[in-house]
C-alpha cells in the first residue's frame, strides 16, 4: 500500500498547489482588476479610513478637510468644504459614493498618501498607518470671492486668473456654483440640472465663441509672423465681402487706412478680417497651436474634465488644411469655441512677454510632519511669440482700455491691458432663445509689470463685453493687486 | 525517545512566538496602544501546549514528534485571526481549544490499543450517519444557510459532520483493510474497465449512498465531497485500483449533477461558483467579497488587524462569515500571499506528517486509518481554501483548527490523537526493529 500512499501525498501537494496558485492569481495577477470591479466596494471603504489630506488656499485657508466619524473598525473619514460653494469648481469633491471630480481626482494620490509604488511598500513593511499629505494651491480666496460674486450679479459663466510668470492658478470661479458638501445628499439632483448644470466648472469646460478677444490671437500672428508690422495700415471699410457674404463692422462705421492700435481699439472687424486672410489659415492654425487651441490644457484637473478650444465641425477638431474662412476666425467667429481658461493663457501669453506658462493650481505638497515634499516648478509650455511682438500687442490693449472698447477695466493708478469681445450666439440652446450675446473681456494688470492675467465671460446677456465682463476682471484684479 | 519529544517542545517555541506577536499586532490596531495582556495570552497558550507536550512525553514518547507543533501553530494562528474579528469570540475559542485538549488527552488515554475500533466498526458506521442525520430531526436540528449543519440540544450545539468523519473513516479503515484483498482478487475486466466484484460492491455502492443522501438531505455539497474524496482515497490506497477511483468519481459527479438540478440550495451553490456576478450584491456576495478581500491583500497583506469586516458605520458584514466559512480570505487580506502560503503549506506539512505514519505503520488497519484521517483532513483543507478561492463551490466548511468553532477544534483534536496513537506504536516498532529488539 506504500506506493499508493506515496501517490495519494502526491495528488494532495498538486491540489495544495492548485488553491496556492488561485490565491496568487486573485491576490496578485488579478488584484488590479478585480480593484475596477463595480460590485468591489472595498477599496473605496478603504480609502475613506485613511485621513485624506487638506486643500488649503495659498494664504493658508483651509479649502477642504476630512472629518473623523466613529471610532475602531468603524473609523471613517468624512469631506467637508469650510467655504461651501465658494471652491466647488476648481477643487470638486471626494466622497465614497460619488467619487472624486476635479483637483479632489487629479491630485487623489497625493492627498492619500500613495505617492510612489516603492514608498507606500516600505511604509507597508514598517507597519505605517498611510497618511495623507495636504496641497497647498495658489488660489486666492479674496479674489475667488470677488469673482463668484460678480458672476452670480452678472450671470452665468467663469472667471479664470493666472499668474503670467509662473503660470499659477490665483483664481477660477464658475457660476452657477454647487456647495460640495451637498454632494452627498443632493447628487442626483445636481447631476440632473441640465439647464444649470452646476457640476460643470464652465472655466475649463464651458465653450463659447470668443467673439473680439480672439483679435488679439490674430494680431499676434501677424505681427510675430511679420505680415504686418507696428506702423502698416490697412484700409478698413464699413463692410467687406468675404466668401459672398458682408462682413460689418459692429458700428457701421468705415474707418480707412488705420494701424494696429486703432484697430484694436475700435475693435474693427474689416481691419482684423482682412488681416486674417493676409496671415492665411495654415499660419492662423499655427499660431492658435502655440496658443494651447487644439490641445487640452496641461492644467492639473482631469483631462475628461477639461475641454479643448478651437474649430469645430460638429465635435471634431479642424486644423490646418481643413476649408475653413479664416477672415471670420480672426474676427472670433466661424466655428470657433474657445473656454475661458484658454484666453486667460491668451492674455497671460502676451503678458509674459510672449512666453506662455502652463497654468498649475497647485503650489506645494506638505506631509504629515509638516515638510514640503514637492514643490510647483514653473515651467513654460510655449512660446507663441518674440518679446518685440509681445510688448507691442500688450501697448496697444493698453489703449484698449484708456480709450477703447474697455474702459470700464480701468483701475485708478494701474496700468491695464485688455480686450473686449461680444460674441453673437443664437444658437446657445443654454440661453433659452432670449439674451444672445456672450460678453467678454480678457486682460492683464499691472500692464508694465503683470501679476496677474485674466478671463472672464458671461453667457446669454443682452449687454456687451465691455459693460458686463470689464467690470469683472476690474474688481478681481483690484482683489489681487491689493492683496499683493 | 527523548529526542523526539525535544524536538516537539522546540517546535513549539516559535508557535508562541507567533501568537504573542500576532496579539500585540492587533492590540497595538485596536487599542492604539501595547497591552501585556498579549503577552498574557501567549504565556497561556503556551502552557496550555507544554502541558499537552508533558502529557504526549509520558503517555506516547514515539510519537510523531512535528504533528503537534505544527497543529498548535494553525490553532495559534486562528486564535489570532479570531480574537482580531471579536474578542469574545476569541475567548470561546480558546476554551474550545483547551476542551479540544482534553478530549485528545481522553482519547489517548482511553484508545491506547485502538485495535478495539474494528470490534465496534458497524456501531461506529452507525453512530457516525445518525450524527449526519440528526440536523434533520425536528426540535435539535438547525438550519444554517439553507444546509442542515448543526444540531441544537439545549445549552450546546455542534456541527456532527466533525464527529461524523471521524466514524466514517474508522469504518472504511477497518472495513477495506478486511475486504482489501477480495476486492482486488475478485476484480474483473467488463468492457476494458476493472469493476470490483458484484458481492462487495453493496459497502460500497452505500458509501456513495451516504454521500448522496448528504446533498439531499444535508444539502450540504462541502462536506458530502469531504466525504467520498476520502473514501474514494482510501479505496485507492486499499486497492491500488484506480479504476475504482475513476468509477467512483464518475458516480460522486452523475449524482451531483442529478440532485444539483433537483435541490435547489445545492444548485445555488453551483451556479453562484460559476457566475458570481449575476448576482453580486446577494447570492454572489460572499464568494465576491472573500476574492476581493484576497485581491486587496496583494503579496504582504495589509497587516494583522487592518482588515476591513463590517462596513464602517453598520453593522452590514464587508466579508460574510469571517470567523468560519471565509477566514481564508481574511488570512490572504492581513498577511497577504505570503501569509497564505505559510498557511496552506502547514497543512501540506500535517498531511505530510500524518501519511509519513501511514507508510511507518506496520498493520494494514493502522496504515488504512492514518492515511484516512489524514485525507479526510487535508481534503476538509482543500474543500473550505478551494471554495474561498473558488476552484470550488463555496460551501459551509470549516478551516480545520483555524476557523472558529467548537465542535471542529474538539473534533480535529480527537483526530490528532488517534494519528499520534497510531505514530506512536509504527515508530517504536520501527525503533525496535531498527536495533533489533522485540517489539512490544
Amino acid at each position: 500500500m506504500n506506493r499508493q500512499i506515496v501517490k495519494l501525498f502526491g495528488l494532495l501537494v498538486v491540489l495544495f498547489a492548485v488553491l496556492v496558485g488561485f490565491t496568487s492569481y486573485w491576490s496578485v495577477f488579478e488584484a488590479e482588476a478585480l480593484k475596477e470591479k463595480n460590485a468591489n466596494k472595498r477599496p473605496l471603504l478603504e480609502q475613506q479610513r485613511i485621513e485624506r489630506g487638506r486643500i488649503l488656499a495659498d494664504d493658508g485657508t483651509v479649502v477642504a478637510r476630512s472629518v473623523a466619524k466613529g471610532k475602531g473598525d468603524d473609523l471613517r473619514y468624512v469631506r467637508r468644504y469650510p467655504d461651501g460653494p465658494l471652491y466647488g469648481h476648481p477643487i470638486g469633491y471626494s466622497f465614497v459614493r460619488e467619487g472624486d471630480s476635479q483637483f479632489e481626482q487629479f491630485h487623489n494620490d497625493e492627498l492619500i498618501g500613495e505617492e510612489s509604488e516603492l514608498g507606500s511598500l516600505i511604509d507597508e513593511l514598517r507597519g505605517h498607518e498611510q497618511r495623507g499629505n495636504d496641497v497647498v494651491t495658489n488660489l486666492h480666496p479674496e479674489a475667488q470671492r470677488v469673482a463668484l460674486s460678480a458672476l452670480e450679479s452678472a450671470g452665468f459663466g467663469a472667471v479664470v486668473g493666472i499668474e503670467p510668470a509662473s503660470g499659477r492658478v490665483r483664481v477660477m470661479a464658475s457660476n452657477p456654483p454647487y456647495d460640495p458638501n451637498l454632494v452627498p445628499t443632493r447628487y442626483s439632483q445636481l447631476a440632473t440640472d441640465e439647464f444649470a448644470t452646476p457640476l460643470l466648472n464652465r472655466a475649463t469646460q464651458g465653450r463659447w465663441p470668443p467673439g473680439s478677444t480672439f483679435k488679439v490671437v490674430t494680431a499676434a500672428a501677424g505681427l510675430d509672423s511679420g505680415t504686418i508690422s507696428a506702423g502698416s495700415t490697412i484700409d478698413a471699410p464699413a463692410t467687406i465681402d468675404v466668401q459672398g457674404l458682408p462682413l460689418a463692422n459692429s458700428d457701421g462705421q468705415g474707418y480707412g487706412a488705420i494701424g494696429l492700435e486703432t484697430a484694436l481699439t475700435g475693435s474693427v472687424n474689416t481691419w482684423f478680417a482682412q488681416l486674417g486672410e493676409q496671415v492665411g489659415s495654415e499660419t492662423m492654425f499655427d499660431y492658435m497651436a502655440d496658443f494651447g487651441f487644439g490641445s487640452t490644457p496641461a492644467i492639473d484637473l482631469p483631462d475628461d474634465q477639461v475641454e479643448r478650444s478651437g474649430v469645430f465641425e460638429e465635435n471634431e477638431l479642424l486644423g490646418r488644411g481643413d476649408p475653413v474662412d479664416v477672415a471670420r476666425i480672426a474676427i472670433g467667429q466661424e466655428r470657433l469655441l474657445v473656454t475661458p481658461l484658454q484666453m486667460a493663457m491668451v492674455a497671460a501669453a502676451v503678458a509674459n512677454r510672449g512666453s506662455l506658462m502652463k497654468p498649475q493650481i497647485w503650489s506645494r505638497v506638505v506631509d504629515p510632519d509638516g515638510r514640503v515634499t514637492r514643490r510647483l516648478d514653473p515651467s513654460q509650455y510655449s512660446r507663441p511669440m518674440d518679446e518685440e511682438t509681445a510688448e507691442a500687442l500688450a501697448t496697444e490693449m493698453e489703449g484698449v482700455v484708456d480709450f477703447g472698447t474697455g474702459t470700464n477695466a480701468a483701475i485708478p493708478g494701474v496700468r491695464v491691458a485688455g480686450k473686449t469681445g461680444t460674441a453673437e450666439t443664437p444658437f446657445n440652446r443654454s440661453c433659452g432663445g432670449g439674451d444672445l450675446n456672450q460678453a467678454w473681456f480678457i486682460g492683464f494688470a499691472p500692464a508694465d509689470d503683470p501679476e496677474i492675467a485674466i478671463a472672464a465671460t458671461v453667457e446669454c446677456t443682452s449687454s456687451f463685453g465691455g459693460e458686463l465682463a470689464a467690470p469683472i476682471f476690474r474688481e478681481v484684479a483690484e482683489a489681487i493687486l491689493s492683496g499683493g | 525517545m527523548t529526542s523526539a519529544r525535544n524536538r516537539e517542545l522546540a517546535g513549539l517555541v516559535p508557535v508562541a512566538l507567533l501568537l504573542t506577536a500576532g496579539f500585540t499586532a492587533v492590540f497595538a490596531q485596536e487599542e492604539a496602544r501595547l497591552d501585556d495582556l498579549s503577552l498574557i495570552y501567549g504565556a497561556y497558550f503556551l502552557a496550555v501546549c507544554v502541558a499537552t507536550h508533558v502529557y504526549l512525553r509520558l503517555r506516547l514518547p514515539d510519537a510523531d514528534p512535528y504533528l503537534f507543533p505544527l497543529v498548535a501553530l494553525l490553532t495559534a494562528f486562528g486564535l489570532v485571526m479570531i480574537y482580531r474579528i471579536d474578542a469574545d469570540l476569541a475567548r470561546d475559542q480558546a476554551n474550545w481549544f483547551v476542551v479540544g485538549l482534553v478530549l485528545f488527552a481522553l482519547t489517548i488515554h482511553f484508545l491506547r490499543d485502538y485495535d478495539v475500533l474494528e470490534r465496534y466498526r458497524y456501531t461506529i458506521a452507525a453512530t457516525g450517519l445518525l450524527l449526519l442525520l440528526a440536523p434533520r430531526v425536528p426540535g435539535i436540528g438547525e438550519q444554517v444557510n439553507g444546509a442542515y449543519l448543526g444540531v441544537n440540544l439545549g445549552p450546546l450545539s455542534f456541527q456532527p459532520a466533525e464527529f461524523s468523519k471521524i466514524c466514517i473513516v474508522v469504518f472504511l479503515a477497518s472495513y477495506l483493510r478486511e475486504n482489501r484483498e477480495v476486492l482486488i482478487v475478485g476484480a474483473r475486466r467488463i468492457l476494458g474497465v476493472t469493476l470490483p466484484p458484484l458481492k462487495h460492491l453493496g459497502p460500497l455502492l452505500v458509501v456513495w449512498g451516504a454521500a448522496m443522501f448528504m446533498l439531499v438531505f444535508i444539502r450540504d455539497l462541502g462536506s458530502s465531497l469531504m466525504f467520498f474524496a476520502a473514501f474514494l482515497a482510501l479505496l485507492y490506497v486499499a486497492t491500488g485500483r484506480f479504476s475504482f477511483v475513476a468509477i467512483g468519481m464518475a458516480m460522486f459527479l452523475a449524482g451531483a449533477w442529478f440532485f444539483a438540478s433537483t435541490v435547489p440550495h445545492v444548485n445555488d451553490r453551483i451556479e453562484i461558483w460559476l457566475d458570481p456576478y449575476s448576482d453580486p450584491a446577494v447570492s454572489g456576495y460572499q464568494v465576491l467579497q472573500s476574492i476581493f478581500a484576497q485581491a486587496d491583500g496583494g503579496l504582504f497583506g495589509k497587516g494583522f488587524g487592518q482588515s476591513l469586516i463590517t462596513i464602517p458605520g453598520t453593522d452590514n458584514a464587508l466579508l460574510p462569515a469571517a470567523q468560519t466559512d471565509t477566514i481564508y480570505a481574511l488570512i490572504v487580506n492581513e498577511v497577504g500571499l505570503f501569509g497564505a502560503c505559510g498557511v496552506v503549506l502547514t497543512y501540506l506539512l500535517v498531511t505530510a506528517r500524518g501519511l509519513k505514519i501511514a507508510l511507518l505503520a506496520d498493520d494494514g488497519f493502522s496504515k488504512l486509518l492514518a492515511t484516512g484521517l489524514t485525507a479526510v483532513f487535508a481534503i476538509q483543507a482543500f474543500v473550505i481554501i478551494g471554495g474561498v478561492t473558488r476552484v470550488i463551490p463555496l460551501t459551509g466548511v470549516t478551516l480545520p483548527f483555524i476557523s472558529y468553532g467548537g465542535s471542529s477544534i474538539v473534533a480535529n483534536f480527537v483526530l490528532l490523537a488517534l494519528l499520534l496513537l497510531i505514530s506512536d506504536r509504527a515508530r517504536r516498532q520501527a525503533r525496535g526493529a531498527a536495533s533489533g529488539w522485540e517489539a512490544t
